[in-house]
Parts: C-alpha cells; sequence; structure tokens
C-alpha cells in the first residue's frame, strides 16, 4: 500500500479500473453509433435501449433456458442485430430521404417504447446477473486487486474495437462501406446493393450495443433505465470525439471513462458533469470535435 | 434599409392570414374562457404553461429548423429560481475574493411578479450560455450538444443547496400579486396564467411574422444561401435560442407558482422529450399547433396516469406514427385541410 497525491493507490487503481471499465463501453457504444451514422446518416437513439435490451436478453437467456454468458456472447447480439435490421426495414428506411431530425425523432420514440415496455414487465428495480464461474474471483497485482472479470471486460471490448476498425478500414468490405459512405449513389452504379449493406451496418452497430449490454449484465444490474442515462453520456462523447473517424471513436470512449474515473477520485462532486465540462471546452476550442472533420 | 416594395398577391395573402390568424385566436380565447367552467382549473393551468413551453420551443425547431433536446434546462431552471424567490426572497451569488464568498440579494418575499421576473430572467442568462455554446454545430451535434448540458445541468440541480436535491423547492407560496390579487384562489390565478400565456403567444406570433422572422424561415430552408445574402445566421440563431429559453423559462416559473413546486422532473431529459411530443404532435412551425399539442399530451398523461409505464409506450408510438405518417402534425392536417395557415 502506499499513496500518490495523498490518495491511496487501491483507491486510485480502482477508480481507474472503473473508470476504463465505463470508457469501454463508451468506446463500443460510440463505436456502434458513429458506425450507423456514418451509413445511415440518422444518429440512432435507441441505442441505449437496445443496450439494455442485450443485457435483459442475456439474463433471460440464462434464467428460462439455463444459456451460459459465453453463448450469450454470440446469441444475444445476432438476436439484438436481427431486431435491429427489422426496425431499419419497418422504420428507419422511411425517414432516410427527410431531415435529420425526424431520424432522431423516431429512434427516441422507439426507445421511449421498448423502455416502457421492459419497465412494464421488469419495474425499475435491477435484476442480478452472475458473472460466469471461470471469471469468478481476481488476483492481487501487489498494487491493487484485480477482479478477474473486469480485465476479460476491458481487453474483449478493445479487441472488439479493435476488430471493427481493421475490418472497417483495412478489409474490402470496409473500403465498399466507407466508400458508400461517401457516395451512395456511385457505389451503387458499380453494382454493389447499397440498400442492403445500409440494413446490415445499422444490425451490427445494435450488435455492438447488445455486446455491450451483455458485458455490463454482471457488473451493472440488468434494468430497464439501464440504457438511457448512458447514452446521453455517449452523445457527448460522440460530441467530443467527432463522429468522422473509427479510431477517434475508440480512444475517445477509453480516455473519457478514465477521466472520469479520475474526477471521482480528485474531485468527486463533478464526476457526473466532467465530460459535458469536457464537451462544452472541446466545443469552443475545436468545434469540429478532436477527431471531426467540419462538415 | 432597401424599401420593400411589396406584391399585391403577396399583401392580399397575408391579409388572409391575418384574418384566418384572428379568428383563430379567438376560438382559442373563447375555448379557454368556457372550459375554466368545465375543466379543473389546475390541470387547464398546467395545458396553458406546457402550451407556452411548447410554442417556444416550436420558435426554435418549427421556424429555424433547430432541434433543441434540452429544453428542460430552462423550464426547469426557472422554475426553481422562480419558486426559490417566491418562497425565500433572496438570491446568493458566490463570489470569489480570494475565497468563496456568498453574496446575497434581500428581495422582498412572496412577491409573484418578481418571482416569475426572476425565472425568466435565469433562463434568458442561460440560453445566452448554452445557445452560444450549441449554435457552434449543426443539424444533429446541436440536438446532442443541447441535450447534453441539460444533463450537465440536472446533476447540477441533483446536488446544489438551494434545489433541495430530490425533495425540490415545495410548498412555494403564490402570494399576492402586485399586492391585490390574491394568487391562491384558483379562478385569479388562472386568469393571471392566461394573461401571461396569451400575451407571450402573441409575442410569438409578433416574431414569427416580423422581418426577423422571415429571416429565421430563410435560416431553416437554406443557412448556406441565407449566409451568402449577407445575413449573419450565427447572431439570428442566438437571438431566436435566447428568446426561445426566455419564454419557455417564464413557462417554467408559471408553472412551479401554479403547482407550488419546482422539482427534479421539470429539468430531466424527459421533460425535453415532452415538450418535442407536444410540438410534433400539434404540428412544427405552425402558430397553434403546439397549444393543441401540449393539451392532448397533458390530457393523455392525465387520464393514463393509471396505466403506469404504458403511459412511455404510447408516447412513443405517437412519436413513430407523427414520424412515419403524420409530420404535419394535428393543427398542420388541418390547415392543409382547410387551405389556410394555422
Amino acid at each position: 500500500m502506499f499513496e500518490i497525491f495523498g490518495i491511496p493507490s487501491q483507491a486510485l487503481f480502482g477508480q481507474l479500473l472503473l473508470g476504463l471499465i465505463n470508457g469501454s463501453f463508451y468506446a463500443l457504444l460510440s463505436l456502434g453509433l458513429a458506425v450507423i451514422f456514418g451509413m445511415l446518416n440518422i444518429i440512432n437513439f435507441t441505442h441505449g435501449a437496445q443496450y439494455m435490451m442485450g443485457a435483459f436478453c442475456a439474463y433471460l437467456l440464462l434464467q428460462y433456458f439455463g444459456i451460459n454468458y459465453w453463448a450469450a456472447l454470440v446469441i444475444v447480439p445476432i438476436v439484438i442485430g436481427v431486431l435491429g435490421i427489422l426496425i431499419e426495414r419497418l422504420f428507419l428506411q422511411h425517414v432516410s430521404k427527410l431531415d435529420h431530425l425526424y431520424g432522431l425523432i423516431l429512434t427516441f420514440g422507439l426507445a421511449l417504447i421498448i423502455e416502457g415496455l421492459f419497465r412494464n414487465y421488469y419495474g425499475s428495480s435491477g435484476q442480478p446477473y452472475q458473472v460466469p464461474e471461470a471469471l469468478q474471483g481476481g488476483r492481487n497485482l501487489g498494487f491493487m486487486f484485480l477482479p478477474n472479470y473486469r480485465a476479460w471486460v476491458i481487453a474483449f471490448s478493445l479487441l472488439i474495437c479493435l476488430a471493427t476498425w481493421f475490418a472497417i478500414e483495412r478489409t474490402r468490405l470496409g473500403s465498399y462501406l466507407r466508400a458508400a459512405t461517401e457516395n451512395p449513389t456511385l457505389v451503387r452504379a458499380f453494382g454493389i446493393n447499397v440498400p442492403r449493406m445500409v440494413t446490415l451496418t445499422y444490425g451490427f452497430g445494435v450488435g455492438l450495443a447488445a455486446l455491450a449490454g451483455v458485458m455490463a449484465a454482471p457488473i451493472y444490474n440488468v434494468s430497464p433505465q439501464m440504457g438511457s442515462d448512458l447514452i446521453i453520456v455517449v452523445f457527448a462523447v460522440v460530441v467530443i470525439g467527432g463522429m468522422g473517424s473509427i479510431m477517434g471513436a475508440i480512444i475517445t470512449g477509453f480516455v473519457l471513462g478514465i477521466v472520469e474515473g479520475l474526477t471521482k477520485v480528485f474531485f468527486p462532486e463533478a464526476s457526473n458533469t466532467v465530460i459535458f465540462v469536457i464537451m462544452v471546452i472541446v466545443l469552443l476550442v475545436r468545434p469540429a470535435g478532436m477527431f471531426g472533420r467540419t462538415a | 434599409m432597401m424599401e420593400r416594395v411589396l406584391d399585391p398577391l403577396i399583401l392580399q395573402r397575408r391579409r388572409e392570414t391575418n384574418a384566418s390568424f384572428v379568428i383563430a385566436f379567438a376560438v382559442m380565447v373563447a375555448l379557454f374562457a368556457l372550459l375554466s367552467f368545465v375543466a379543473y382549473p389546475v390541470f387547464l393551468m398546467q395545458a396553458l404553461c406546457f402550451a407556452l413551453f411548447a410554442c417556444a420551443f416550436n420558435l426554435l425547431i418549427g421556424y429555424v429548423g433547430l432541434v433543441s433536446f434540452g429544453h428542460a434546462l430552462y423550464f426547469g431552471f426557472a422554475g426553481y429560481l422562480s419558486a426559490y424567490v417566491a418562497k425565500h426572497g433572496t438570491i446568493s451569488f458566490p463570489f470569489w475574493f480570494g475565497k468563496l464568498i456568498w453574496l446575497s440579494i434581500p428581495l422582498p418575499a412572496q412577491s409573484p411578479a418578481l418571482a416569475v421576473l426572476v425565472g425568466t430572467a435565469t433562463a434568458a442568462v442561460l440560453g445566452i450560455i448554452a445557445g452560444g455554446i450549441a449554435i457552434r454545430r449543426q443539424g444533429i451535434y446541436f440536438a446532442m450538444i443541447t441535450l447534453a448540458l441539460a444533463q450537465m445541468m440536472y446533476f447540477f440541480a441533483l446536488r446544489a443547496p438551494f434545489t433541495g436535491g430530490e425533495d425540490g423547492i415545495q410548498a412555494v407560496p403564490r402570494g399576492r400579486l402586485f399586492g391585490y390579487f390574491d394568487l391562491s384562489n384558483e379562478m385569479t390565478m388562472y386568469v393571471f396564467v392566461l394573461v401571461v400565456v396569451l400575451a407571450a403567444f402573441l409575442f410569438i406570433y409578433r416574431i414569427i411574422n416580423s422581418p426577423f422572422g422571415e429571416v429565421l424561415k430563410a435560416i431553416r430552408e437554406n443557412e448556406q444561401r441565407t449566409i451568402s445574402l449577407g445575413y449573419n445566421t450565427d447572431r439570428y440563431k442566438l437571438v431566436v435560442f435566447v428568446l426561445s429559453a426566455t419564454l419557455a423559462g417564464l413557462a417554467g416559473s408559471l408553472k412551479a407558482l401554479v403547482f407550488q413546486l419546482a422539482s427534479l422532473t421539470d429539468v430531466h431529459w424527459t421533460m425535453s422529450g415532452d415538450v418535442l411530443l407536444m410540438t410534433l404532435l400539434g404540428g412544427l412551425g405552425t402558430v397553434f399547433g403546439p397549444v393543441v399539442g401540449a393539451f392532448a399530451v397533458i390530457a393523455m398523461q392525465n387520464y393514463l396516469a393509471p396505466f403506469g409505464q404504458w403511459v412511455l409506450v404510447i408516447q412513443g408510438v405517437i412519436f413513430v406514427v407523427c414520424v412515419l405518417m403524420f409530420r404535419r402534425g394535428i393543427i398542420g392536417e388541418l390547415a392543409a385541410f382547410l387551405r389556410v395557415k394555422l
């Protein structure tokens, strides 16, 4: 046990770890938002609800079908992703030609419906979700205690983020995607089915949110409003990072998580607001965001 | 200024617009007078406050095309300040003179006019700050920034000592207006609220139909072209943002007096969603739409309250239906049917 700036190392690293965990979720969610925004040109307000559905889906699978965490990690993003594809086909494609405003309102309405339905059946209290057996316990690193599950969340979300970045920036499919983001009409002229790509992109972004939900289930309680408060912070993260770059979304997510964790140590009163304050400062200094391109 | 030459056709259309406005306004005032005999005064006053809130919101979304997702900030904080002034009568400002000093301005407590004034002024100041930050980005970012700023102030309201945290400011006295009218009488209070809301409504109508309002609509249609015509669009956007925030603050101040309560509900983001719903349902960019939308949504929330969380679901469904097949809203559809401007 030692102290840094008068703060016991346990507390400092403990909050840093929590910050990294939050940062993992910020990164996964803002990544999904950025990918969806790139293709569909809408800001997906349903993202928080889809994250919540991911957590609930994992909970229900375990509760009623005995399907464990590892299987849920694969099944849930697919199930919620398919639901997302349905939403895109049924609703979102009808507003793609309209003003941004309508996509925002539509997804906001969908988020209300989903949250209302879940609150109806599960109330506002949270449901517990067990940490999978293989990841229970933790290890003592000398300067702090590291729970295995939390280490796993950070490592796995980092892996997913980097894989997504690789898929979009370095593969052929990703290059189609980027091209379609720039100029959909031209890409269609090359014989690529852009509407299908848009649909699948939405499904993929939603799947990322659901995956974050599954990973969050053992850490936070599974509750209907777990998404709606988080999504507003993620919006601020997206504004800070700028939605122009995939890597930007990932880095901003993790860094802001850490900053938030540090604020909890040094100035706890401001821990809820620090990300918003950073957003204001970034807007004053660099209106386009840290990694954004000016529109 | 260049002298404006008006086409006779435009003049005629303007006269028709004026005529339909006068008729619709008279109908509205008559309805408010009649309703006071039938409905609960508190329900009516609540609906009126929200009608003003929605009209202020519509000024931004309907006429400039700016989607603010954080209007609860002005509504709620104005409510807090006016409730605080009406109840405690003192305002304290933190100042930094080497150490933190609270400078207190003692005000006569229980003066409702002053309370409303202070609340409205607070909203104006918040509007200048938030607007100055938010108009630096357009479109979707604007919505996200206003939402984030409002959420930040929500956490501030949760922690700040003067808001009373989870309890809010309760048992706010309504007091006597100008030392004469006793506002604890529901009917007197109703008349007070009605007069203020109608005056604000006419003010908004005047803004929309002024040369300033024409520039706002030009920004909505094509901001780049408006800039190329030599207008400083950022300044126009900031002014209208502050106007909208101020009027939202007026609505929030009145609501705090009506319910004798200022609470966290009014600064929460769900309130920003509610006002968006009212405006959308009534008709974006229509003068009377927000009023109709506010009455519809408030009535729905009151009557459906026993169904608990289904209210949320129903609101969501209304959003989706409005966006997918009913984008003009109630008044917008009615105006299109009657071929008039409402």
